[in-house]
């Protein structure tokens, strides 16, 4: 295990500079990149299998002990959520390979992608806040590039508002950082873990709400979730695709992981609470009053969080057992969601609701992978929605708390309601005839009637992983209940192998 | 020595932060920039007193620096030398697109502005209708107020 953990972040990077080096060769860069990230999915599912066996392994590169070092650390939830991203950004990467060349953007966007992907892995397995900080910018600092590839008015206009709140962002967790270095003299989160039981309480809980805001604002929680269903709509869709999926998760992760290893409590937290409710509330109606595919999507991002931060807020095993199998059916399906509207802005040119319609006669595989990964998103049986959702309601009835669950539920009618307008205008309805493109220079783009064939194979593979998620409902399950076990025990598993026993 | 760094900390997180308040892009990156060097004073106040060296060989006498915070701000100043710069370049963008140094508008808030107005014309419309109408049609005016909502969203 000492080599796969800085191998997951570092072969991506050597992706990307491969990749940068032969800009000219378009079919190479393809190819170098599918290989390196199938191989990071063989790497993590060995991770996966290993600490779920043997507990959580951390690596110190080049042998420098903890304060002073880089840590790296996995276990059950970052090796979890580390199979499923890997597996999602491969998905992703074959169905930019798939897209028609004109829509694929420049040459760098592949080395950008594999950045993006370390910066991912990076994140997941950090075992220092300084180096969370760090794999957070790199995997930000690709996306800033990434969400303006295409250099418009509209991207300029919502990629400078996306690059300075994030900006702004990672200045208040330096800070943070800092903060809590005065405080602990460690970055090291199990050093810091330790050592925080002695500092004041109001110190702490200063410190914990610093870094909840900090961690809120990338994950787009409820105050500070305006800059997201404005910026990702804009970006092209695989990069919209794999920030949806991927980016604010992270955010969630590092969340989970700060405060249940740094600042526990043993009752329900009221205030996480709260803000479940309102991220859930507020993201769903945003979602219904949107008349454009991708812009319901980006606000069911928000909603979504909410129930990641449920779960957490719920500080049981069984909450947070649910808010992680909540995660991992989140991110292929959300990404997959995405996916979908690509296919659908590529056979009809836009994913306005009223451009399209007929779509279920004239392109039936495009409106089932889109049946299938909305019904799972809403929650019906016997889709990966519906566990992540039957766990969290359990857990929080068996809590007591009966007026956020209850929210939770009324949510879900709600996600239905608003995934029930994209099936009506896009899918139902009369055939919209489609108009040919003028491009600017008065050239005539005809639309396809079908999406090439590796696009809707990438889309197919990720509604595939969502089923096979929803099969595999129980294994799925056990590890999410290990990995919140650990989570709410860290001195045995996380702390001890970080620092020993 | 200690206070009065942490007082400028205070005054460069205060200015920056009037700074990135305001509409011109450029004074927004540069309040980005006044964030990224408060923190870095922040940084190296978290390394004790200021003026031991960070870097000293066994037979160095009198104190020495934390190396840890330094070694941090590192990182930091370069993350953020690379970040302003795609921003100052996105601020050019941004100027040459619309030939103007300002944060546009948000497109979602015009849409609503845009709806709200529809609203009031179509309302003050059917009050000036309704004037010599009977008062049996008085529910009316607000189901007609709220289709110029759904109206104004979709379009």
């Amino acid at each position: 295990m000492n080599v796969v953990l800085p191998l997951l972040v570092a072969l991506p990077l050597l992706g990307a500079g491969l990749n940068m080096a032969l800009w000219r060769q378009v079919r190479v860069q393809q190819a170098l990149g599918t290989a390196f990230l199938g191989a990071a999915l063989v790497m993590s599912l060995v991770l996966l299998a290993h600490v779920a066996d043997e507990g959580p392994v951390s690596v110190h590169l080049a042998g420098w002990p903890a304060p002073i070092g880089i840590t790296l650390v996995a276990d059950v939830f970052s090796a979890l959520l580390l199979v499923v991203a890997v597996a999602t950004l491969l998905a992703v990467f074959v169905y930019a390979v798939g897209q028609p060349r004109a829509d694929k953007g420049a040459f760098y966007f592949h080395s950008l992608y594999l950045m993006l992907s370390a910066g991912v892995a990076g994140s997941l397995l950090a075992g220092d806040l300084f180096n969370l900080f760090v794999a957070f910018e790199v995997m930000l600092a690709s996306s800033y590039v990434l969400i303006t590839l295409g250099g418009s008015r509209d991207q300029v206009r919502s990629g400078m508002t996306y690059v300075i709140i994030n900006l702004v962002a990672s200045t208040l967790l330096v800070t943070s950082v800092g903060l809590l270095y005065a405080a602990t003299g460690s970055v090291n989160m199990a050093e810091v873990a330790l050592r925080l039981q002695e500092v004041p309480d109001g110190v702490r809980q200063a410190l914990g709400g610093l870094l909840l805001v900090t961690f809120g604002i990338k994950a787009a929680i409820f105050p500070l979730f305006f800059w997201l269903p404005d910026s990702y709509p804009t970006a092209p869709v695989t990069v919209t695709a794999v920030f949806a999926g991927l980016l604010t998760k992270i955010g969630v992760y590092a969340i989970i992981r700060s405060q249940t290893l740094l600042f526990p409590s043993d009752e329900p937290m009221v205030l996480l609470l709260v803000l479940a409710g309102l991220t859930m509330v507020v993201g769903v109606l945003g979602a219904i009053a949107q008349d454009d595919m991708k812009r319901i999507l980006s606000f069911h991002i928000v909603s979504q969080i909410g129930y990641m931060l449920f779960g957490l807020g719920l500080y049981s095993v069984a909450g947070i057992a649910g808010a992680v199998f909540f995660i991992v059916h989140q991110i292929p399906v959300k990404t997959a969601l995405f996916l979908v509207n690509g296919l659908v802005e590529t056979v009809t040119g836009s994913s306005a609701l009223q451009r399209a319609g007929g779509l279920l006669r004239s392109n039936p595989f495009i409106a089932a992978m889109f049946g299938l990964a909305a019904l799972s998103l809403v929650g019906v049986p016997p889709f990966t929605g519906f566990f992540g959702k039957l766990a969290l309601v359990t857990a929080g009835f068996s809590v007591g708390e009966w007026v956020v669950t209850g929210v939770a539920l009324a949510v879900s009618l709600l996600t239905l309601l608003s995934m029930s307008k994209i099936w009506a205008n896009v899918f139902w309805g009369d055939h919209v005839e489609r108009e040919p493109i003028i491009g600017p220079a008065g050239q005539v783009f005809t639309l396809p009637d079908h999406a090439p064939r590796l696009m809707n194979a990438a889309t197919l593979g990720l509604v595939a992983l969502t089923l096979v998620i929803a099969v595999a409902a129980e294994p799925v399950w056990q590890l999410s209940e290990q990995a919140a076990e650990e989570l709410l025990a860290p001195a045995g598993s996380y702390i001890e192998a970080v620092v020993g026993p | 020595m200690i206070l009065v760094l942490a007082a400028g900390v205070g005054i460069i997180f205060a200015t920056g932060t009037f700074l990135l308040l305001q509409r011109t892009l450029s004074r927004i990156v540069l309040g980005l920039g006044m964030y990224g060097n408060g923190v870095n004073l922040l940084m190296m106040l978290t390394g004790g007193r200021a003026g031991a060296p960070p870097f000293a060989d066994g037979s160095a006498k009198g104190p020495m620096a934390d190396p840890m915070p330094q070694a941090m701000s590192l990182t930091t100043i370069v993350i953020n030398l690379g970040i302003i710069a795609l921003l100052l370049a996105l601020a050019y963008r941004s100027a040459t697109l619309t030939g103007a140094d300002e944060v546009e508008d948000d497109l979602e808030d015009r849409r609503i502005a845009q709806a709200r107005r529809e609203e009031e014309i179509v309302a003050e419309i059917e009050e000036e209708e309704e004037e010599p109408m009977p008062a049996t049609t008085g529910g009316e005016p607000p189901a007609g107020g709220s289709t110029s909502i759904g109206e104004g969203a979709q379009r």
